[in-house]
């Protein structure tokens, strides 16, 4: 299994919690990873590592053939060129239409004719089911087709990482199997390493090829859904099985509990 | 229990860390902004031309409305004021030299950034405060696109060179105004009051108003961005920021007034 992005002995803080303890794992190349955890259990925390919005205080994240942990923006903007995030709210930018959120990437990072542009774009519309929209803005579209459109532009620059937030935060359960589904389609397309932070049970035994559970900032689980499903873990056998945990009464314990001790 | 004068000294402390992050994060802000209007370009990153000719619009060319008829009031009360106190000593014709020269030093562009940054360093900050709750700063930042130059140097440029312009407008509305008033409710001589007018002004008078406004259009953007990126939360504190930006500004516009003004009278 070849492996794109390494993550070693992560730890960060934010002002004093530490929210990342020491996370290591791997994520395989050309294959969907779905990244697991509750809330606070530091998943998001981990994918803005991932996609360079925050340093860690110590370890590495080899992605590229370099340390993103420790780039500097000159080198992380090449990298930057070869990934696309979709953002849980889909973070079209509400002043420009469907098209211009699409050909935004390529406007600023190549030098592509406005002709082929408009084709390319056309392309990437037709890909998540969107074509037709070109005109419209943000403001008009649902909240799935928002999230197609954050994909096409994702996509834009065809990129060999492609990251979820939360795909199907917000989205009705048709929706939401309907953005599975495309998620499924552009992986069996294109030869890209997708990884998918999620809570959403059914979307994960749906999409993941491999799976990472993180739980109070520690990673607790990496392997195949199979392996997953087998795991006699007690955190990991409540997440399956929908238990839940004695509740928190006090903001000491809640804090205690994203603190980790 | 914590004594006194730890809790006298915590709070300085406190206070102390936030002032001074605050300080860096501005100081952080200002340097990226001319760093991206002014040397990037050079370097072959161009500005957003269209970008810029849209906020030119919205900044300056929306605002002749509002800062005229205000120019026109204010030059027209001008008049009446000093015409109050000059009618005692019959020397009626200064009405013209002081609402020229009080104008284009001082009013016009003081009246011209108070209205912009009710206007336009408000709806900065709201709109950057607004993406950076909806994570669209992020997004740009992960495709590459810094923010500051996708969004806050527009601004700038727009506002560098419309809060002059705009100020010129006022200067000359608000002679205007002055001059409809003296020449009938004041019986002054059409001719001789613009003559005295011309007499009055110096072109220094116009440049160090225009130079002032400069420098206010430099004030407002910088505030409303900051106040923008400053929003963590939701839209309450998008509301919070936006008003925070509206009051720092005009405090900042009057500080740089104060300084310039003395800039100019002691070593002009």
């Amino acid at each position: 299994m070849e492996t794109a992005i390494e993550i070693k002995n992560l730890v960060t803080h934010y002002g004093d919690v530490k929210v990342l303890k020491d996370v290591s794992f791997s994520i395989p190349k050309g294959k969907t990873t779905v990244i697991l955890g509750g809330s606070g259990s530091g998943k998001s925390t981990l994918l803005k590592h991932l996609i360079g919005l925050l340093k860690p205080t110590t370890g590495q994240i080899l992605m590229n053939g370099g340390d993103i942990a420790v780039m500097n923006e000159q080198e992380f903007n090449e990298v930057r060129k070869r990934i696309g995030v979709l953002f849980q709210g889909a973070a079209l930018l509400n002043s420009l239409t469907v098209a211009d959120n699409v050909a935004l990437p390529m406007r600023e990072h190549t030098q592509l004719e406005e002709s082929t542009m408009q084709v390319m774009i056309r392309m990437k519309l037709d890909l998540v089911g969107l074509s037709g929209f070109e005109n419209y803005y943000p403001s008009q579209l649902s909240g799935g087709m928002k999230k197609r459109a954050g994909i096409a532009r994702a996509m834009a620059l065809d990129p060999a990482f492609l990251f979820f937030d939360e795909p199907s935060a917000g989205l009705d359960p048709i929706t939401a199997a309907g953005l599975d589904e495309l998620i499924l389609k552009l992986r069996q397309a294109f030869k890209m390493t997708f990884i998918v932070v999620t809570h959403e049970m059914p979307s994960v035994f749906k999409i993941a090829d491999y799976v990472v559970m993180l739980d109070r900032g520690d990673a607790v689980f990496a392997g195949t859904l199979d392996e997953l499903r087998a795991s006699d873990n007690e955190r990991i056998r409540m997440f399956l099985e929908r238990r839940s945990e004695k509740e928190v009464y006090s903001p000491e314990d809640y804090f205690r509990i994203i603190a980790g001790d | 229990m914590l004594s006194a004068a730890e809790t006298f000294f915590g709070f300085i402390g406190r206070n102390a860390i936030r002032l001074f992050k605050g300080i860096h994060d501005a100081s952080l802000l200002i340097n990226n902004t001319f760093y991206w209007a002014f040397l990037s370009p050079l370097k072959g990153k161009p500005i957003r031309v269209k970008a810029t000719i849209y906020e030119m619009v919205k900044v300056g060319y929306n605002s002749v409305p509002i800062v005229s008829v205000i120019a026109l009031f204010v030059g027209i009360i001008l008049a009446l004021q000093s015409a109050y106190q000059l009618k005692r000593v019959g020397a009626m014709i200064y009405v013209a030299n002081l609402v020229g020269v009080s104008l284009t030093r001082e009013l016009a562009p003081i009246l011209t950034a108070i209205i912009v940054a009710g206007r336009s360093g408000s709806s900065f900050a709201a709109e950057i405060g607004s993406m950076k709750s909806a994570e669209e700063i992020d997004a740009l930042v992960t495709m590459g696109i810094n923010p500051i130059r996708f969004l806050v140097v527009p601004k700038l440029i727009a506002m560098m060179v419309m809060l002059p312009a705009l100020t010129m407008i006022a200067d000359f509305i608000g002679i205007l105004g002055g001059f409809l008033l003296s020449v009938t409710e004041l019986q002054l001589n059409p001719y001789n009051y613009i003559q005295q007018t011309m007499n009055a002004l110096v072109i220094k008078d116009i440049v160090t108003g225009l130079i002032k406004a400069l420098a206010f259009g430099i004030v407002i953007t910088i505030v409303g961005a900051y106040q923008g990126f400053k929003v963590e939360g939701g839209a309450e504190e998008v509301g919070r920021r936006t008003t925070a930006s509206v009051v720092t500004s005009i405090f900042l516009v009057i500080v740089f007034d104060l300084f310039f003004t003395m800039l100019f009278y002691f070593f002009a």
